[in-house]
């Protein structure tokens, strides 16, 4: 027996959604060009992500989104009188793979602490975090900038509990309560913290992009903005170029989009230049991100003097890691995306651009590889890849990952012309069938199984045809250009429409000229 | 002078099973005569706050049924037993002595007492305490004040104090009680029972309704030594739902109850005989401790210099964990809610003001200060520094005797309202208590005698980490000469 769904009184201030909170400062006026660059950014990200353990961090209960309202749920998640945290071991090696793949050193023996506030989803009125001793600290993510390559540091990485959701629309009476959600309480949490090292919007964009990008390859979490499981923070501030100290910071919330983050972020510091130039203060505070009317708005709220009172939490032992542990997650790390590019790159001869689109996830580049590895010719496979396929997916605005041709056809396919059993022609017209049908290539094939010519006869025809319709071509051959040989095979292949057997094609344009 | 009083002893755990297993009593008969005599009795003392007769009884029946099919009994089958309001179970109001409590049905139950029912015990109710377990003397009960059997104008100690008094008026053979800074020892002292302070991690805390997370503890209150170490066997053990709870093995705490103290060190620490400590319950500790080394023990004279930090350093440390584990209470997901509230502020400030009782807003308001920006190093950090240091004490002392003695309590039970105006002199209560608290150590209050009034004098033995047995060993000695006299 669970404690019913009781809906809370009128919201206060805190708990307004951003809808609802009043204007409090104008539109920001465009600050022209010349102005902007008197000024650096200062920026720092604080990222949460959710893990993807099976249970949550504290409990047994399933950790799954979209869930009926308060079903996963139990005395020690709903905070119930008398119940006790116990930690998941699954998310201590999630945390910890997450901290390796970032560079980060981890402690031995760190310490969880509660953090106190009230607010109606956090059912035991503190989050079980960590404050003075981290999971992990010192860590950095390298990014690609105008200038070459960056390195920001991550401060700490730490591990925390997620809280539930308040619900203050969608009930007939939303207008006077709240209605709580506790299903995400539980759920294991890492916040990752930036070093103020980012000093534009597009390399917060880059580096959420491959903090992003190396947590889904080592598994730890899906990393879904829209359903929550990756949410950003940025503490953004304003100094006049060649400045040494900080400016006053805002902490920007809810940047909860990769769409979004270069206009908030852009939108911050245009805000704060302006309030510089016109011979203003910024005011250090939480400003929340509102992507529909693309601007922030302060919370106003009483946030800034807030003492969490963080102490160490008594009820969980120190956590302190084993070797044990320490040597499956170190057995869990997989080659990590910035490894795996370079690697790819000199052993499939692919573009930079082909690596980044075959590593989107770590998924994608596992399946063309193993595809690759299984074909006779492991270059044809990537060759495919960048001549026929991102071609059809971009033209059809399609993902990799919904591709109708999996990596293992491109395999098949690849194989077939290795044999030189499809010419070129026949490839093209099988990927587009695939991509009309949205079936995969080897049933397009097995279905179409294009005719070959392969009888030497009956090609030697085609080329004595070819040969006496072109004189002036055998000339040039005879006299010593070799490579004409190539505009004599496309003529025969056209008049085979497309079937003469390729490699048979070749040997007997070559013999004939020769002859 | 007459007092009146309401004592009466109950029978003891080998009573009950050798009345079961003979068929002279059948289990269901020793539950509804436990009623029979709360009924009697609780309306002056009482001990409980809710009963659950129906449940009883049908646990009862389970154990005549084994008994008819002559099978093998559990330990402690059909053994009455209460548990004090702190301890959740199942199906039954859990009010933790509060009125933001006051409704509220568990739903689930604690590990110690789903122990207790899996060894057969006869679970009869749920019992008064101090609201959270906060207090010396059960007067912060919401629910009204305790009454102390050997004395009815007199309080029977806190915050167990209604899992005393129940003892002590045979309205249960055990009860279950929980010590944070005395809250066991000291009752039992006040109402001339046993009660033991487990070490820190020896029995599950799951269930228990938290006042200060890294000093409580679950521990049995019984009428002899031995029926506590018996429940304190079926209690004890590694709880997977309780990341404190340790792993190591529960030994039979009755196999050495009888060998006696002869060749045993005992230490005696100068700091628990000083100024404050009443000259009846020094002459009864005193005389107790001449008849030990009597019996052959060693006493030995020690120090435990850091004692008189102790007091303020437990004040530090409860009241600022009390601080965060009293955040639920907050009337959002259960409980008492203020009904006048319209605002999400309001309604939290309303529904913990009068939801919660003054000495758990006084502590809830010391704890916070305690964590508070600023305040935190002198404090909260001082404290836990102190709190290493008063460890290393008894880890010293430990190194050179077996057990430690002294009083449990500076005085007899004192009277109703005597102090309930001075929440310093009640903080002095816990004086010889809250030190094994911090220190994480067990201990054992055994009656030793009585003052001049008749009340009830307890000695309390202090052991080493995970030395229960040890500490239960000298309880028997000393209740053996309580025996002689
Ligand atoms: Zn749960």
């Amino acid at each position: 027996m669970l404690p019913q769904a009781r809906p809370l009184p009128n919201p206060d201030s805190r708990l307004s959604s951003a809808a609802k909170i009043k204007l409090s400062m104008a539109t920001t006026a465009s600050v022209p060009p010349e102005i902007l660059a008197k000024y650096e950014a200062v920026i720092g990200l604080e990222v949460h992500v959710q893990l993807l353990t099976a249970t949550k961090a504290f409990c047994g209960c399933a950790n799954q989104f979209g869930a009926p309202p308060n079903t996963n749920v139990c005395p020690v998640c709903l905070g119930l009188p008398g119940a006790l945290p116990v930690l998941n071991e699954k998310a201590v090696e999630y945390a910890t793979l997450a901290s390796l793949a970032l560079n980060c050193q981890v402690r031995d023996r760190s310490i969880f602490a509660r953090k106190n506030y009230f607010y109606p989803d956090l059912p035991k009125g503190y989050q079980i975090s960590q404050y003075d001793k981290p999971l992990a600290e010192h860590g950095w993510i390298e990014v690609p900038t105008p200038a070459g390559t960056k390195r920001i540091g991550i401060t700490r990485l730490h591990m925390e509990e997620d809280a539930g959701k308040s619900l203050h629309d969608g009930f007939p009476d939303s207008a006077t309560r709240t209605y709580v959600d506790l299903n995400r309480c539980g759920t294991p949490l890492i916040e990752i913290v930036s070093e103020p090292d980012i000093r534009t919007p597009d390399e917060a964009y880059e580096y959420l992009t491959r903090l992003k990008e190396i947590l889904l390859f080592t598994g730890v979490s899906d990393c879904n903005m829209e359903e929550g499981s990756l949410r950003c923070d940025a503490n953004v501030s304003v100094r006049l170029r060649g400045a040494e100290k900080f400016g006053t910071k805002a902490e920007v919330k809810n940047v909860n989009s990769f769409r979004f983050i270069r206009a908030a972020l852009e939108y911050e510091i245009e805000r704060q230049i302006e309030i510089i130039e016109s011979g203003g203060r910024v005011v250090q505070e939480s400003r929340l991100w509102n992507a529909n009317e693309g601007r922030t708005y302060s919370m106003r709220s009483k946030e800034q003097a807030h003492d969490y009172r963080y102490f160490p939490e008594p009820d969980l032992p120190p956590l302190v890691l084993t070797a044990r542990l320490k040597e499956e997650v170190v057995k869990l790390m997989p080659e990590l995306p910035e490894a795996r590019r370079k690697r790819m790159i000199a052993e499939y001869e692919i573009t930079e651009q082909d690596a980044q689109t075959l590593t989107a996830t770590r998924s994608l580049a596992d399946q063309f590889e193993s595809a690759a590895r299984a074909a006779k010719n492991p270059k044809r496979v990537a060759n495919l890849v960048q001549s026929e396929l991102t071609s059809r997916l971009k033209a059809r605005c399609l993902e990799l990952e919904q591709s109708p041709i999996t990596m293992k056809g491109i395999a098949f396919a690849a194989d077939l012309a290795e044999e030189g059993k499809l010419s070129s022609k026949q490839l093209k017209q099988l990927f587009d069938s695939a991509f009309e049908s949205g079936e995969d290539f080897p049933a397009v094939y097995e279905r179409e199984k294009p005719q070959q010519i392969t009888d030497p006869a009956a090609i030697e025809k085609m080329i004595d045809e070819v040969i006496a319709a072109n004189p002036k071509q055998v000339e040039q051959y005879r006299g010593g250009k070799k490579t004409v040989a190539a505009f004599f095979v496309g003529q025969v292949m056209k008049l085979s429409k497309g079937q003469a057997n390729p490699a048979l094609l070749n040997e007997l344009v070559t013999k004939k000229l020769d002859g | 002078m007459t007092v009146e009083t309401a004592v009466s002893r109950p029978l003891s755990i080998a009573e009950v099973r050798r009345s079961i297993e003979s068929g002279s009593s059948k289990a269901s008969e020793l539950a509804a005569a436990a009623y029979e005599q709360i009924h009697a009795r609780d309306p002056q003392i009482h001990a409980y706050l809710s009963l659950n007769p129906e449940r009883a009884l049908e646990q009862a029946r389970r154990i005549d049924d084994l008994a008819a099919k002559g099978g093998p009994l559990p330990p402690l089958a059909g053994v009455p037993v209460g548990i004090k309001d702190v301890l959740t179970i199942e199906g039954l109001p859990a009010t933790a002595g509060s009125k933001i409590l006051e409704g509220y049905t568990a739903p689930y139950t604690a590990t110690s007492v789903r122990k207790l029912e899996e060894a057969g015990a006869i679970i009869l109710g749920k019992i008064n305490c101090d609201e959270f377990a906060m207090g010396s003397s059960n007067e912060n009960s919401a629910y009204g004040p305790v009454h102390n059997p050997h004395a009815l104008d007199r309080v029977p100690g806190g915050s167990s104090g209604g899992s005393a008094a129940a003892v002590a008026a045979g309205m249960a053979v055990a009860t279950l009680g929980t010590d944070t800074g005395g809250s066991i020892r000291q009752p039992a002292s006040f109402c001339g029972v046993v009660g033991v302070l487990p070490t820190y991690g020896r029995v599950s805390r799951y269930g228990l309704i938290a006042f200060a997370s890294s000093l409580d503890r679950v521990g049995p209150f019984a009428s002899n030594v031995r029926d506590a170490a018996i429940t304190l066997g079926v209690i004890a053990g590694h709880d997977p739902m309780d990341a404190t709870s340790s792993p190591r093995p529960v030994p039979d705490y009755t196999a050495d109850l009888d060998k006696g103290v002869a060749g045993l060190k005992l230490g005696v620490p100068a700091e628990y005989f000083a100024e404050g400590l009443d000259a009846e319950v020094r002459a009864a500790v005193e005389k107790t401790i001449e008849q030990l080394r009597a019996s052959g023990a060693e006493i030995k004279p020690i120090s435990l210099p850091h004692t008189r930090y102790a007091i303020p350093t437990y004040y530090v440390i409860a009241t600022a964990e009390a601080s965060a584990n009293l955040a639920r209470f907050d009337g959002v997901r259960y409980g008492f809610r203020a009904k006048d509230a319209n605002t999400l502020s309001a309604m939290y400030r309303r529904s913990r003001d009068l939801g919660f009782g003054p000495e758990v807003k006084r502590r809830i308001m010391l704890g916070t200060y305690a964590l508070s920006a600023g305040y935190y190093d002198a404090y909260y950090k001082k404290a836990q520094q102190v709190r290493r240091l008063l460890t290393d004490d008894f880890l010293k002392a430990f190194a050179e005797v077996d057990a430690i003695l002294t009083p449990t309590a500076p005085t007899p039970a004192f009277k109703l309202g005597e102090k309930t105006d001075d929440p310093v002199s009640m903080y002095l209560a816990d004086i010889y208590t809250v030190t094994a608290s911090l220190a994480g150590i067990c201990g054992v209050s055994v009656p030793c005698g009585k003052s001049g009034e008749g009340l009830p004098i307890g000695l309390q033995i202090l052991g080493k980490h995970f030395h229960e047995a040890m500490t239960l060993r000298v309880a028997q000695a000393v209740e053996s000469l309580q025996g002689e006299q």
